[in-house]
C-alpha cells in the first residue's frame, strides 16, 4: 500500500476542493462567511496547482510506475475512472486557479448587496464552485464517458448562472444556451455510444492506441466535433453566445467567455489531435481552419457593430475563438504530427493564446461590469467622456485591448507571433492573412471604444449631457480588472514560463 | 441479429426525429421533448449495444444509462423551469402593458 | 430557430417555411441513414469490461454487477452525477428572502418557515387523495426501503428508491394537506447529505488502501450501503424540490384539486378538449 501522501492525491482533491466549497456555501447562511469561504478555497486551489505544477516540472515521476495518473478506487482503467495530467491540461489547470482567485473576490464585492431582500448569493457560489469542479473534472479527466457528465455539469451550472439576474433578456438567454448545450452533450453521447461498441473501452489513452480510420471512427468523430462545436461556439453555431455571455452578471460573463468555452476546444483538440487521431482526415483540418476563419471576420464585424458594450465583448470573443481553430490546419504540415498527441509549436502557440486571451477576455467583462455598475448602462453610444470618471477602468480596457489586438509587449503579441510562425514554417500563406487582418479588425473594435471614452467632444456634450456616475465603484472591483490586464503584460514578458509548462508530458 | 437491427434503427430514427423536432417546432415546450425523445434514442442504443455473446449483459453501459437518465431529468427541470419563468414574467408585463 | 421562447400554443409567426422543413428533414433522414447503415456494417469486437467486472465482482462487496460499476468501479461517476442534481436543485430554488408576489397559500410559498413539512391550515384538501395516501404511503416507503437493500443483489439502488421516495412525496403534495418549503436548513442538509456521505467515505478509505474511492475489501459492502442510504434522501429530496419549484411556479398550474370541473387555464397548455 503506497502511502496516501503521494503528490498524486493532488489530483482529485481540484475536484474535491471545489465540491466541498460548494457543498459548503449551500448550507452555510450568510453573504459574508459564503464569500469568506469561497475567497479561502480558491486560495488552496490556487496553492494545490502551484504545488502541482512544480512536481510536473522536477520530472513528474511517482511512487506509481504510472506517472501522472491516478486510477480513482484503485481499479485503473479500463475498469475504473483515471484522472489524468500532461504539459497542456496543467496550463488549463492553472489558468483556471488563476482566474478563479480573482473573479472570487471579484464576486464578493459585486454581488455584496447588504440592503437587498434578495440574496443572490445564495445561489451564486454554490453554482461558481460547481461549474469549477466541472471545469477540473473535465481537464483531469482521461475517461470519455466521465468527460460527458463534466460537460453536463459545466453546461448546467453556467445555464443557472446566466440566468442569475432573473431579467426576461437572461432567461432568454439562458434557456437558448440550455437547450444548446443539451443538443451538443446528446451528440457526444452518442459518439461515446459508438465509440463503446466499437472499441469496447471508455478510456482516451487506450482509444488514442486502438483507433483505426474506419467509418465509424469518422462518424463519433463528427458528432463529437459537432456537439463540440456547438459548445465552442464556432461560427455557424455561434448564435448562442452573444446574448448569453451579454445577459450575464460580469464575473459570469467572465469566466464563460475565458474558461468554459475553452473546455469544448480542450477536448476538440485532444479527441482530434491524440484520442482519435487516426480517424482526423485533411480535409476535416482544414474546414475547421476555415471555420475559424469566417469565425474572426464574422465576429469582428458584428463587434463593430454593437451597440452595448458586453455586446461588443461577447462578440469579440466569437471572434478570437476562430484563432483557436487554425490550431488544426496548422498541425497539418509535418508528418510526424499524427503520432505527437498534444504536443508541438501549434499546439504551444495555442496554449498561449488561450492563456493570453482568457485574462484580457476576463479584464474586458469585468470593465464592462465596472461600467454598467458605475453608470447603469452600457450602451456604447452615451460613455462619451468616461475616461474623466474611470481612467483605471479604460487604462484596463485598453491593454486588455492591445493583448485581443496583438501588439507587444503583451501576452497576445507573442501568441500571434508564435502562431504565424508556425504558419510561415509550414507554408500556409494564406493563414497569415487571417492572423493579421484578424489585428486589424480587432483594432477597430477597441479602438471604437477608446475613442469615445477617451476624447470628450465639445459638440456631443452640448447636444447629449454628459454621463454622470450613478454609483461609486468599490476599489477592490477595478483593481481586479487591472490585475488580469497586467497578467497579459507579464506573460508577454515571460514566454519560456507557458511554453516550458506546454511541453511537459512528452518528455515521459 | 435483426433484434440489433432493429433497435439500431429505432434509436437513431428517435435521434433523427427528436432532432427534427428541436429545429421545427416552433413551441418551447415541444423543443424540451424533442431532445427527450433525442437523449432516448441515445439511451436506447447504449441498452441495445450491452448485449454480449455468454447472455449476461454489459453493466457498464446500464451504469452509463441510469447517469444519463439523471442528468436528462436534470437538464429538462432546468428547461422547464426556465421557460416558465420566461412566461411568468411575460404575463406580469403583458398586464403592465410594454 | 432558437429566437424567443414560444410559449403561445397556436403562434405561427415563427414557424419555419415549409421548404426549409423539408430540406430539415432530408437532410437529418439522410445523416440518420448513413450512422445506420456505418452501424450495420461495422462488427463489434466483443469488449473485455464485461470479462472483467464478473472477474472482479467478489470484491466489489455487492452481487449486482450494475451496482458495482455505479458505486464501487466507476463511483466517481456517480459522484459527479448527484452534483449535477446539486445543480439543478440550487438553480431553482425558491428564493429565501422572496417576498411573495403570488398567493401566499400555494404550496411551498411560506419563505421563512423553519420546518421541511408542515401541515396548511385551510387546505383545499382532496379527501379521496387523502385516504388512499394513508395507506399508499408508508407502503411506498418500504417499498423504497427494499429496492434500496435490495440493490446489492437485484435490480434497484439508490436512485429508483430516491425516485420512488420522490413520487411519494408528490402525492402528499397534491392531496393538499402538507406543504414542502425547501429553503428550510433541514432540506438543505438532506440535498447535500448524499454529496457529503460520499466525499467522506471517499477521503475516509484513502488513509488506509492508499487511494481516493479505493473500500477495503471487507467494508466495501457496508460502505456502498452508507454512500446509497444517504444518496436516496438526497435524490428524493432534490427530485422532489424540482417537483415543488416547477409546481408553484405558474398559480393557474399549480394542482387544485377541489376547484370546479375545468381544466386549469393556462395559456401555455393544450386545451385537453382538443385532440
Amino acid at each position: 500500500m503506497d502511502s496516501v501522501l503521494n503528490v498524486d492525491i493532488l489530483l482529485p482533491m481540484l475536484v474535491g476542493l471545489p465540491l466541498t466549497a460548494a457543498i459548503l456555501t449551500t448550507l452555510v447562511k450568510g453573504q459574508g462567511l459564503r464569500a469568506s469561504i469561497s475567497i479561502a478555497v480558491a486560495l488552496m486551489q490556487l496553492i494545490i496547482v502551484v504545488a502541482l505544477l512544480s512536481w510536473l516540472s522536477n520530472g513528474g515521476t511517482s511512487l506509481d510506475t504510472q506517472n501522472q495518473r491516478y486510477s480513482l478506487g484503485g481499479w485503473g482503467a479500463p475498469l475504473g475512472i483515471d484522472l489524468t495530467i500532461d504539459g497542456f491540461s496543467a496550463l488549463m489547470l492553472a489558468l483556471t486557479a488563476a482566474l478563479t482567485l480573482v473573479l472570487t473576490v471579484y464576486s464578493r464585492y459585486y454581488f455584496f448587496e447588504p440592503r437587498s431582500q434578495i440574496d443572490k448569493t445564495a445561489r451564486f457560489w454554490p453554482l461558481w464552485w460547481l461549474l469549477i469542479v466541472g471545469i477540473n473534472g473535465l481537464f483531469l479527466s482521461s475517461d470519455i464517458f466521465n468527460i460527458y457528465v463534466t460537460l453536463e455539469i459545466i453546461g448546467l451550472a453556467a445555464v443557472a448562472l446566466v440566468a442569475l439576474d432573473g431579467s426576461r433578456a437572461a432567461l432568454t438567454a439562458a434557456l437558448r444556451y440550455l437547450l444548446v448545450g443539451l443538443l451538443g452533450s446528446l451528440c457526444y453521447l452518442l459518439a461515446v455510444a459508438l465509440l463503446y461498441r466499437t472499441y469496447g473501452t471508455l478510456d482516451l489513452a487506450q482509444l488514442s492506441v486502438l483507433a483505426e480510420p474506419t467509418a465509424i471512427t469518422w462518424a463519433a468523430l463528427a458528432l463529437i466535433t459537432t456537439g463540440l462545436l456547438l459548445k465552442t461556439a464556432l461560427v455557424p453555431l455561434h448564435f448562442w453566445l452573444p446574448l448569453a455571455h451579454g445577459s450575464a452578471p460580469a464575473p459570469v460573463s467572465a469566466i464563460l467567455s475565458a474558461l468554459v468555452v475553452k473546455t469544448s476546444f480542450y477536448l476538440l483538440a485532444r479527441f482530434w489531435l491524440d484520442a482519435l487521431a487516426p480517424a482526423s482526415t485533411d480535409y476535416g483540418l482544414i474546414m475547421l481552419g476555415i471555420l475559424g476563419a469566417a469565425a474572426i471576420f464574422w465576429g469582428s464585424i458584428k463587434a463593430l457593430q454593437a451597440t452595448r458594450l458586453k455586446l461588443m465583448v461577447a462578440y469579440s470573443t466569437v471572434a478570437q475563438l476562430g484563432y483557436l481553430f487554425l490550431l488544426f490546419p496548422l498541425v497539418l504540415s509535418t508528418e510526424d504530427t499524427r503520432d505527437a498527441g498534444l504536443t508541438g509549436p501549434a499546439v504551444s502557440a495555442i496554449a498561449y493564446f488561450i492563456v493570453a486571451h482568457a485574462c484580457a477576455k476576463a479584464a474586458m467583462f469585468l470593465v464592462a461590469g465596472n461600467i454598467m455598475r458605475t453608470f447603469g448602462h452600457d450602451e456604447i453610444a452615451r460613455l462619451h467622456g468616461l475616461a474623466k470618471y474611470m481612467p483605471l477602468s479604460l487604462f484596463t480596457f485598453a491593454i486588455a485591448g492591445a493583448s485581443l489586438i496583438g501588439l507587444p509587449p503583451s501576452a497576445g503579441f507573442i501568441s500571434k507571433w508564435l502562431l504565424l510562425n508556425v504558419a510561415i514554417d509550414t507554408g500556409q500563406w494564406w493563414w497569415v492573412i487571417v492572423i493579421l487582418s484578424g489585428g486589424l479588425m480587432a483594432a477597430m473594435y477597441v479602438f471604437r471604444i477608446l475613442n469615445i471614452a477617451f476624447i470628450n467632444d465639445d459638440e456631443k456634450a452640448q447636444t447629449e449631457p454628459e454621463q454622470k456616475p450613478i454609483n461609486t465603484l468599490p476599489k477592490v472591483m477595478a483593481l481586479c480588472a487591472f490585475l488580469l490586464a497586467m497578467l497579459t503584460i507579464v506573460l508577454g514578458f515571460d514566454a519560456e514560463l507557458i511554453l516550458d509548462l506546454v511541453t511537459i508530458g512528452d518528455v515521459v | 441479429m435483426s433484434q440489433d437491427l432493429l433497435y439500431i434503427i429505432a434509436s437513431i430514427g428517435l435521434f433523427g426525429i427528436g432532432l427534427y423536432g428541436l429545429i421545427v417546432a416552433p413551441h418551447i415546450i415541444r423543443k424540451i421533448l424533442a431532445i427527450n425523445i433525442m437523449s432516448i434514442g441515445v439511451f436506447m442504443l447504449l441498452v441495445a449495444s450491452a448485449s454480449t455473446v455468454n447472455g449476461t449483459p454489459d453493466p457498464v453501459l446500464h451504469a452509463m444509462v441510469l447517469t444519463g437518465i439523471v442528468v436528462a431529468i436534470a437538464g429538462t427541470a432546468l428547461a422547464l423551469f426556465l421557460a416558465g419563468k420566461i412566461h411568468t414574467l411575460g404575463q406580469a408585463s403583458d398586464k403592465d402593458g410594454h | 430557430m432558437f429566437h424567443t421562447p414560444n410559449l403561445k400554443e397556436h403562434d405561427h409567426a415563427n414557424e419555419l417555411s415549409v421548404i426549409t422543413r423539408i430540406l430539415c428533414a432530408i437532410a437529418i433522414g439522410t445523416l440518420s441513414l448513413s450512422l445506420i447503415i456505418m452501424l450495420i456494417v461495422t462488427d463489434n469486437p466483443s469488449s473485455v469490461l464485461p470479462a472483467l467486472v464478473q472477474q472482479q465482482l467478489t470484491q466489489s462487496g455487492v452481487q449486482n454487477p450494475v451496482t458495482a460499476v455505479l458505486l464501487n468501479f466507476r463511483s466517481y461517476d456517480t459522484l459527479l452525477e448527484i452534483g449535477v442534481l446539486l445543480i439543478v436543485a440550487v438553480a431553482m430554488l425558491p428564493n429565501s428572502n422572496f417576498i411573495s408576489n403570488i398567493n401566499s397559500d400555494m404550496p411551498g410559498n411560506n419563505p421563512s418557515s423553519g420546518r421541511l413539512v408542515s401541515v396548511v391550515t385551510n387546505a383545499q384538501v382532496n379527501p379521496t387523495l387523502e385516504a388512499v395516501l394513508r395507506w399508499l404511503v408508508p407502503m411506498i416507503v418500504v417499498m423504497a426501503g427494499y429496492m434500496l437493500w435490495t440493490g446489492a443483489a437485484l435490480p434497484g439502488g439508490a436512485f429508483q428508491s430516491g425516485a420512488l421516495l420522490a413520487g411519494a412525496g408528490v402525492l402528499v403534495q397534491l392531496s393538499g394537506r402538507l406543504q414542502f418549503c425547501f429553503t428550510s436548513t433541514i432540506a438543505k442538509l438532506l440535498a447535500t447529505i448524499g454529496l457529503i456521505a460520499f466525499m467522506v467515505v471517499a477521503v475516509g478509505v484513502a488513509p488506509t488502501t492508499g487511494v481516493i474511492l479505493q473500500y477495503p475489501t471487507e467494508l466495501a459492502g457496508p460502505l456502498i450501503l452508507l454512500i446509497e442510504i444517504a444518496a436516496t434522501l438526497s435524490i428524493a429530496t432534490i427530485l422532489l424540490l424540482l417537483y415543488n419549484s416547477l409546481a408553484t411556479q405558474i398559480p393557474e398550474m399549480s394542482p387544485k384539486p377541489l376547484a370546479s370541473n375545468k381544466q386549469p387555464s393556462a395559456s401555455n397548455k393544450q386545451p385537453p378538449a382538443q385532440e
